[in-house]
Order: C-alpha cells, then structure tokens, then sequence
C-alpha cells in the first residue's frame, strides 16, 4: 500500500493560537496489545482540530481504495513497514497543543517484543494513559506497563476503559474492571488520577462527553489531560548535578575551568559551598556561566548549566555535585535496586556490567537476586539466580568503586540508573538502599605458592626487599617519562627493578577495561614485590578509589604512591610539583625512596 | 521553565554528551534554520567554542546566498567548517538539472554519498583557514565515527520515530524496528568499533519552535527564509532546482511566526516545497534508510 507523504502524522500548529509561553508536557499512551491506543491518539488529535485540513478525509478515502474499515489509528501509522505490520513497534511522537499547553504523545507499543521501545516512550513522559479493553479485560501487559510506570516514577495515570460500545456501556462492567485494576495498582502504591469509560472508535468522552453514559461524571480524556500537573517540586529538593563534563578551552584563549552537568534537583547560586562525591572533594560556586549577556545568578532543576568554581579543584566527570549546606546522598560500592531487565541474555552472576548513575560509570556485577517479581500476579519469587528478559526484580548490586546516588524514596531522580551489558542498555531501575561494604574478598590474600626461600634471605642475596612504586598523575605522558627515568636510576644503582607502563596492562578505553588494567597491576605488584624486585610503574590518571582498590590487591605488601602535582589529594607518599622537569622528578623520587629505606644507601 | 527552556536545556545535555562520548564526532550544517539553531546551540553548550567541526556538503546547486551566509558566519564565529562534495558525479554530470538521472539518484550522488565518503574520510574534504579566511584542501581525513544532525520528529514520518542517539552500521543501515532503547538521560554511547552513531538533539523541536528560538536568541538566518518581493519564500532550504518556495508575504521572524501560529500552512507539509520527497513514494523513508538525513 503506498502511502503519500500527507499521511503521516506530522503534527502541523494547530489552528488554535499557540503562545510561546505555554509549558510543555509528555503523556505515554500504554496498554496491552490491540487495545486501542494509536485509535485514542488518533482520536484526541482529530477532535481537537489538531490534524492538517483534508486529513482525515484522506485517509478515509485511501481506507476505501484498499477495501479497508478506516480507523483513527491509521492516522498514526507512520511507516510503511509499520501498517504492513498492523502494530505500533516504536515510540512514535505525536504534537498537539491546546490554548492551555503543547504535548507531546508517545504512542508506545503494546506488544511484548517491544517493551523496551514502550520503556523509552515511558521514561520521557510525565503522566500515562493506560488503555484497557472492555471487552478482554485486564491482560498480562495491562499489569506489567502499570508496574513499570510505577518504577519509572510516573505517578499520573488515567486509566482509559476503551471499547465500551461493545459493552453497550454496561456500568457494572466498568466497574469490575475499575475495582479489578484500582486494587492491582494500589499494590504498587499507585492511585490512578481517573477511570474513564471511552469509545476511541466513536470519539466518547474522549473530547466530547458520552450520551452512553449518564452514569459517569468523571472527566473526559481531553480534560483529564488538561488537568495533569508538571511536577516542578523538583526545585525545592537538595541540590544534585551529575557532573557530565569539565571544559577547559585554553587553545581558544579560555582560561576558565567550566563544570557543566544537568541540574536534577534543587538549584544553586553563586557562594554556595559544593561537594562532589564519591570524591568527597569540595569548593565554593565562583559564577554560574553563559554564551553572553550578563551571568545567571542561579542555576535550577531541569537547566543544562555550567559554573566556576573559587579553588582549582581536580574532579572528574562522573561524580555527583551536591551542596554541602543540604543532605548528602549515600555512596556506597554495594546497593540493593529493582532492576527490569531487557536484554535477550539474562542478568547473571560472575559476568562484568556497567553500571550508569547520573554521569558516573562503575562496574558492577550482580551479587544476589533477592527476588523476582511475577508481572502477571504480582508477587514475589525468592531463590532466583538470575533475572531474565522483561523481569523486574530486586537484586543486590556490587562494584569495586563506590558510586554516589539516592534512595528512590528519598530523591528519584538521582536513584534512577540503567546497566550496559557489552555495548547495550540492557536494564533499567531504581537504587533502594546502600548495604555495607563488601566483606574482605579473595583480594589480598596470598595467591601463588610458596616455596623454602624466604623474603629475608631474598633480602640478604639482593641488599634490598621489593617494592611496588607506582606513578599517577593527570598526564598520562609524564608519568611514563618520571617513571622510566626513575626505574633506569634504581636499576644503575645495582637494585633488581623492572618498569611497566600503563599499556602493558592492556587497554583502558571503558571502565572495564581501567578495571581490569588495575586488577592486573595489583596482582603483578604483589608478585613482583614478593619476589624482592623493585616495580615501578606508570598508570597516569588514577583517584584515590583505584589506588584503594591498588593497594588491596597488592596487601599485604604496601605500594609506595608518587603524585605529581595532585598527590595530596590522593594521599600519596610523595608529590612531585609538577614545576620538576623530568630529571629533576626522578632524582627528587630516588632520594624519597632511599630516605623511606625502600632503596639500599648508595655506597659512599 | 517554558518550553522553549526545556528544549535548549535538553539539546545542550545532548550536545555535551555527544561531545563527551563519542570519539571523533562532526555537526552537520546544512546552512539551513534548523541545523543553525544547533549551530547557536553548540555555542551555548560549550560558552562560545564549537569544539566540533562543522560538515557541509554543497551539492554545487546551493543558492548563492547559502554559502555567502555559511562563510560569513564560519569566520565570524570563528568555526571549523569542513566542506565535501561529490566531484566526480559533478564532473560526469550524474545530476537531474544536467537531465542525466531523476531527483531521487541526484539526491543520492550529491547528498547521501557525498556525505558518507566525506565522513569516512575516502573523499577530499575543505577547511576553513582562518589566517587566509577561505576554504582549503584538508589535510586531515582521519574519518568521522559521529554525526551531529538537526532532523526534527516533526518533520515527517520516518523521523518521529527517531532516537537522540541511533546507531547506524557500516552500510549506513537504520534498523527502524531494533531501536536501542532510550531512558531519562540515558542514551546509548556504548558501540561496537565500525558503528556510525547520528544523534538528534532537535528531535522534540516543531517548526514553530525553530522560529520562535531564533526570534529569542536573535540568531542569524539567511535571507531565503523571507519575502524577496515577489511575494513568495522559502520554507525549506534544498537544491535550486528542486526547491519551490511558499506563497508568503513574511520578511521577517516575527512574521514567519505569525503565520506558522495562526495556521497558515497547517495543511501544507514543512517539506512540500521539496521536489524529491515526492518521488520517494511521499516519504523520505527510502531515502533515509539509506543514509540521507
């Protein structure tokens, strides 16, 4: 069937008088499979005259060239792949505007294939239509849409009894399926805002009221929509930014240093003290900053923003920025998490994934599933090992950074995260609460054999013990040159020394790749250090969690920690100002060394 | 915040996050109303640098006052303008004003497959030199991974369906039914090596919207847009010979914006003016699927 250009739903202004001014909102239309979302939509734009002139016309008149019974969710139907299919597969956006708002539409996909293009139209929205079918009732993607808006934090859903004509607006079949859903979502803690009889196909009560049914007083479907809310409470929450970047564009003669990130919550003025975390790093709010004109003196939930700040601090994206005059978040390398999962490979234990909350990356595995939530009769099933494709379960996350966040209870927005599994958003959830650290794990213990030789007599042979040294810095470059030159200086002293630098390790383009560099180097330091030789090793931009994690898989033997420039922050044992040239650093180094009795006195 | 608030707001994160994620990633700027708010977008993101090279493809069928305007800015904003072209089809005169192939292949030689190589870096490309203030051979052909693009949902079909962040594989492919799913500020910048990514930051604009920022923002647009009087202008930027202006007595923002609320043109498709959608069975979809913007 070939469709003109004039069929699609491009949502043209409306001839209603548009102001600027107006708010925007994003309602989500659910509902199981067939019934009758996209015949909803369809309706609601053709009745508030938000449909190009002669549209409807058209495509009635195309329904009969093809021997088809026209219906409003033709109008939807934007590809031609999707009509050949007769079901919606992705989110597609519908526009309409009253003189009250513009909206957004997001026609999700009732089929269960496509949940995670219904979860995408959903996470955007904020408020829902959840459609039932009078005649089939409350069906398995009815509860499972209800209980994922729930964990998406929508907490506005009008639930739209569709198909009543086929009921002859029968009040008491309405009713039951009311009591029937009311009580499923009031199991989630959710109160729906409305319960409205509807014929999309005849257009009642979803603009005009329906002459059907004299019995219901509610609202109509448009008045409904009308009367959801913004939730704007975000502005009176605490403070929190995920730090998404830090520019600095000396090249163009720009001298600041700008932290930039999305305000989720809260908002922050000039003077304000801030802390960022999991860093636990602090500084004062200089100016907030702008393209031009005079600097904003506040920046707030929901802007795109970026500041200066009074002291040089050195903190990377990723971490979350809060103010420190209001109540922290938690940081925790453990949390408990209801988690829906997507992917087609279930989530398992002993495998690698990415977790992403706010701009922070940690890796994380999966410790324990607490329990799996049946979607068809709500309830919880214990002793699951893991948690397959369009579950929603409770699971106990760990990683080996810790990573800043609040219970969803507390503060939604920073609670919500999603898991990449490879390259793939894979689920989606919400943090519950931090548990306490990990008990001591297999890192540190002694994990190759031992044999008769012991460290003294190694010692004695040798005239030194070993050592690991290890180099960061924010110049990945310099640390390498520092470093070897160090090395080359221990070893002409007649000390057995070896050097690795950061790409010996294997590559570190994602988080799991750094994790894996500095698992390789903790066991490669304890080895070394075991067998009497002097390391010294150069792994660039390291903080003070992966020098943590360093240090433990290389104990019970110490690592000696050289900074440069930045070493304080990371409670080096040495830190060289970056004001040494490269000579100079590593002679600086050897003496501190030799003075902390790691290198044998040099012979007079 | 107003709506015009929360989709910059939500266009800067994305721009930042594009910036931030993906390796070598370029805008595309068609000199076009839409692609120019990205432009002044990117400005905001990053307080006056664009950091992100600017890719035109000039077809040779421009209007003249396209690339008068394109220049202009790209110096005065001191921008990294990158310019490709297919030469060779231009040189075989393999294009519908020579009479040679329809819309629909010209399109494809002089749009798609100019931007594909120039992309990949198999073709030449031209740099803006600041200090000689003109477009020169570019020595750099290292490939783009990334592609900036300022398509709205609004515009057509194929294009609500969208994501901020959609993947494309090494034949440009777009996989519209296997979408990566999307969620709050979540997009997808985890890739296999070899996967084009295009994001979409105007995604949630409507034409209207595009305005009404330009009248806010005072950004520059070219005078194509307004009534030259002969009582007509475009709505549309493409191709001289295959663009076909409004009946509009607008010369100016204000006015333009006055139409587009009032409804003037809610019958009549943004892109109506654009003679090769037509012959694409009345949606770019087949163009699109195979890399057309």
């Amino acid at each position: 069937m070939s469709t003109p250009a004039e069929s699609a739903p491009a949502a043209k202004p409306s001839p209603v008088f548009v102001s600027p001014d107006l708010e925007r909102m994003d309602i989500v239309a659910v509902g199981h499979v067939d019934h009758g979302k996209s015949t909803v939509i369809g309706r609601l734009m053709a009745d508030t005259g938000s449909l190009p002139d002669g549209k409807l016309d058209q495509v009635k008149a195309m329904c009969k060239i093809n021997a088809r019974p026209f219906e409003y969710a033709f109008l939807l139907d934007a590809l031609k792949n999707e009509q050949a299919q007769g079901i919606t597969i992705d989110t597609a956006r519908c526009f309409f505007n009253t003189n009250q708002r513009h909206y957004i539409i997001h026609d999700a996909p009732g089929h269960v294939e496509f949940l995670k293009n219904m979860i995408t139209g959903a996470s955007r929205a904020q408020a829902a239509l959840l459609v039932i079918d009078a005649h089939e009732g409350v069906r398995e993607n009815s509860k499972r849409h209800g209980y994922i808006l729930s964990m998406l934090g929508i907490r506005q859903i009008a639930v739209l009894v569709n198909k009543m004509d086929l009921l002859d607006w029968d009040q008491e079949a309405f009713a039951a399926i009311t009591r029937e859903y009311a009580d499923f979502l009031a199991r989630l803690g959710v109160r729906p805002s409305s319960f409205i009889p509807v014929s999309a196909r005849d257009g009642a009560n979803i603009v005009a009221r329906a002459a059907e049914a004299p019995w219901y007083d509610g609202p109509t479907v448009l008045e409904q929509v009308e009367d959801f809310k913004r939730l704007d409470d975000d502005l009176e929450r605490p403070f929190r930014m995920p730090l998404q970047d830090v520019y600095k564009f000396t090249a163009s003669g720009d001298d600041r240093r700008i932290f930039v990130g999305t305000v989720e919550t809260g908002r922050i003025r000039p003077g304000d003290e801030v802390v960022f975390l999991p860093s636990g790093k602090r500084s004062t709010v200089k100016t907030i900053e702008a393209l031009s004109g005079p600097r904003p003196d506040e920046a707030y939930a929901g802007q795109a923003t970026g500041m200066t700040l009074d002291t040089q601090v050195y903190t990377k994206p990723g971490e979350l920025m809060v103010r420190a005059d209001q109540p922290a978040p938690l940081v925790a390398d453990r949390l408990r998490a209801n988690v829906f999962w997507m992917a087609t490979a279930p989530l398992v234990r002993g495998r690698r994934y990415v977790l992403r909350m706010g701009a922070a990356r940690v890796p994380v595995e999966l410790e324990s599933v607490l329990s799996v939530l049946d979607s068809q009769e709500l309830q919880s099933v214990t002793g699951a090992a893991q948690v397959e494709r369009h579950d929603v379960a409770e699971v106990v996350f760990r990683s080996t950074r810790p990573v800043a966040f609040d219970p969803a209870e507390v503060l939604e927005p920073t609670s919500r995260f999603v898991v990449v599994a490879g390259f793939d958003t894979a689920g989606c959830g919400i943090a519950l609460e931090a548990l306490p650290e990990a008990s001591a794990s297999a890192d540190g213990e002694r994990r190759f054999g031992v044999g008769e030789v012991t460290d003294e007599q190694r010692a004695a042979r040798y005239g030194h013990g070993g050592k690991a040294v290890v180099f960061v810095g924010e110049s990945a470059e310099d640390a390498h040159d520092v470093a070897a030159s160090l090395e080359r200086r221990i070893f002409d002293l007649g000390v057995h020394s070896y050097y690795l630098s950061a790409t010996d390790l294997g590559e570190d383009k994602d988080v799991l790749g750094r994790e894996a560099q500095i698992g390789r180097l903790g066991e490669i330091a304890w080895a070394m250090t075991d067998a009497g030789i002097v390391l010294v090793a150069a792994l660039g931009d390291m903080d003070r969690f992966d020098l943590d994690r360093l240090r433990a898989l290389a104990a019970p033997h110490e690592v000696f920690v050289i900074g440069r420039g930045d070493g304080g922050d990371l409670g080096a044992d040495l830190d060289l100002p970056t004001s040494l040239a490269t000579d100079e650093a590593a002679e600086e180094a050897l003496r501190a060394l030799t003075a902390a009795g790691v290198l044998p006195e040099p012979a007079a | 915040m107003n709506q015009l608030e929360t989709l910059e707001a939500k266009s800067v994160h994305i721009l930042r996050e594009a910036y931030r994620a993906l390796g070598n990633v370029c805008m595309l700027w068609s000199i076009g109303k839409d692609s120019t708010v990205l432009l002044h977008l990117a400005r905001k993101a990053f307080f006056g640098h664009v950091p992100i090279p600017l890719v035109h493809i000039d077809t040779a069928y421009k209007m003249p006052e396209m690339i008068e305007y394109r220049d202009k800015l790209a110096l005065e904003w001191r921008l990294n303008l990158v310019v490709g072209q297919n030469r060779d089809a231009l040189a075989d005169k393999q294009t519908f004003p020579d009479g040679n192939v329809d819309r629909i292949a010209c399109c494809r030689n002089l749009k798609t497959m100019a931007l594909k190589h120039t992309l990949d870096g198999e073709w030449p490309r031209l740099r803006m030199d600041h200090t000689l203030g003109r477009l020169v051979e570019d020595q750099d052909l290292s490939p783009y991974t990334g592609v900036i693009v300022g398509v709205r949902a609004d515009e057509e079909g194929s294009r609500s369906k969208e994501r901020y962040f959609s993947p494309r594989d090494v034949e440009n492919d777009w996989n519209v039914d296997d979408q990566p799913p999307e969620l709050w500020r979540y997009f997808k910048t985890d890739f296999e090596p070899g996967t084009h990514v295009r994001v979409h930051p105007l995604l949630d604009w409507t034409e209207l919207n595009v305005w009404e920022y330009i009248e806010r923002e005072s950004i520059p647009v070219t005078s194509l847009y307004f009534d030259d009087g002969t009582g007509t202008r475009c709505r549309s930027l493409g191709c001289w010979p295959c663009t076909t202006p409004v009946q509009s007595t607008a010369t100016n923002v204000g006015e333009i914006i006055e139409e587009l609320r009032t409804g003037k043109f809610s019958n009549i498709a943004e892109r109506s003016g654009r003679a090769q959608d037509k012959d694409d069975g009345g949606g770019l979809e087949s163009l699109r699927r195979g890399g057309y913007m």
